[in-house]
């Protein structure tokens, strides 16, 4: 299973980004070997940040997505194409893979955050 | 002051006292026989009607296009997504999502999809009251709770100016979009502060922003008495006018607690307004001027 993890940094001992939209990178994780690949969010800076950020890790094909907190527009989008979305989710990444595989973690159907939270995060 | 004039009276800080110079001056040259237009642009929480009590004759709905996607021809290309500059539409996977909010209504998506198959749709954002208040013109904006697009209804309100009149200009407080919408078409602009550390620091945000859009403008001082001296240093510095003080008198508070206009109800300070008027006339004289003088030296 492919999953994006936002992330402060660019390995799997990074902290997890609590921002979906506004994380400074993405961690894109095969759960199963743990191989993966870090990329600079784009959307970072600028409007329409979640839904940009929604619509890279869809281009990515990812199953899941694990991030601190989502607003609307990013779990809109998500939820359009049955990315299953875990918010509240902290630590480092390889230990949020961990709490996911074995199953810690709980899929939302909702924003945890409203618009524009990430901007004063 | 012959011809129209568009004066917007702005300030970065909120609460200075926009409307209070913006009523009362409409009043005053009102008076004085001069055709006056009052708009309020303040489109989030319009109240110059609170002091002009207009008589409203007048009242339309102002709406803006967004798409809306018929899923049944959409072959999900993705062209929509493609051209649009704010995220307001996405074809993701066989989805096409919309965002209204983010939408800013240039039509492209509608205008390049090969199917036809998006349809500007109508979005109300806000209203429009038009009325006189005595012999002032009156038109005021007003934005639907919820929904963020305050400069294109501002853009709405001032199709309304009219030619040959004194316009003024009520503007929203701040120095983002919405007070650039206001500000921009206007021929001076009058930045309405008090004399505080709060007042300042906001007044030279304002000052950035109508220097950066090359406007001429001046500086009003209300409350003036309270506070210290530093926005007088500032404007002496920075050798800004300073158009008009109207001094902290408790019945001036008085009369605006009570949404009474201070002309009305304070004869001694008719004077402070008309030497605003005066003083925008004469402004209004120099840069008839300097724009002859351009368009002479351009001929020449």
């Amino acid at each position: 299973m492919r999953i994006a993890v936002t992330s402060t940094g660019k390995s799997l001992d990074s902290e997890i980004d609590q921002r979906f939209g506004r994380a400074a990178f993405f961690l894109f994780v095969d759960a199963e070997t743990m191989e993966f690949v870090a990329v600079e969010n784009e959307n970072a800076a600028g409007g329409a940040a979640g839904i940009g950020a929604a619509k890279c890790v869809i281009d990515e094909g990812v199953e899941a997505v694990l991030t601190g907190n989502c607003g609307p527009n990013a779990e809109r989008t998500l939820s359009a194409t049955g990315v299953k979305l875990y918010t509240g989710v902290t630590g480092t990444v390889a230990q949020a893979v961990e709490m996911l595989k074995s199953g810690k973690l709980t899929a939302t159907g909702t924003p945890n955050v409203k618009a524009h939270f990430g901007m004063d995060n | 002051m012959p011809k129209d004039f568009v004066v917007s009276v702005a300030s970065g800080k909120g609460g200075t006292g926009k409307t209070t110079v913006a009523v009362n001056l409409a009043q005053v040259v009102s008076e004085s026989g001069r055709k006056v237009q009052y708009l309020d642009c303040d489109v989030e929480e319009p109240n110059g009607h609170i002091f002009l009590r207009p008589e409203i004759t007048a009242k339309r709905q102002v709406t803006l296009d967004v798409p809306q996607v018929d899923l049944g021809k959409c072959t999900a290309c993705g062209l929509c997504g493609e051209i649009c500059q704010f995220g307001a539409i996405l074809c993701i996977k066989e989805n096409v999502l919309v965002f209204e909010e983010l939408c800013h209504s240039c039509c492209g998506c509608v205008r390049i999809c090969p199917e036809s198959a998006i349809i500007a749709k109508s979005l109300e954002i806000g209203t429009i009251d038009c009325g006189k208040a005595g012999e002032i013109d009156f038109v005021s904006g007003r934005l639907r709770i919820g929904h963020v697009r305050s400069p294109a209804l501002i853009r709405e309100v001032k199709k309304h100016i009219r030619q040959d009149w004194l316009v003024i200009l009520d503007v929203p407080p701040g120095t983002s979009c919405p007070v650039v919408e206001a500000v921009k078409d206007a021929d001076f602009v009058l930045l309405v502060t008090e004399p505080t550390p709060f007042g300042l620091h906001d007044l030279k945000l304002a000052v950035e922003l109508v220097r950066q859009l090359n406007l001429p403008f001046a500086i009003a001082i209300n409350r003036d008495g309270i506070g210290n001296r530093d926005v007088e240093k500032y404007c002496r510095a920075q050798t800004i006018d300073i158009a008009f003080r109207l001094p902290d008198d408790r019945r001036i508070a008085e009369a605006y607690s009570s949404g009474q206009m201070i002309v009305d109800v304070l004869d001694n300070y008719r004077q402070n307004f008309l030497s605003v008027y005066n003083y925008l006339e004469r402004a209004k004289a120099r840069l008839d001027e300097a724009r002859c003088n351009r368009f002479r030296r351009m001929n020449y």
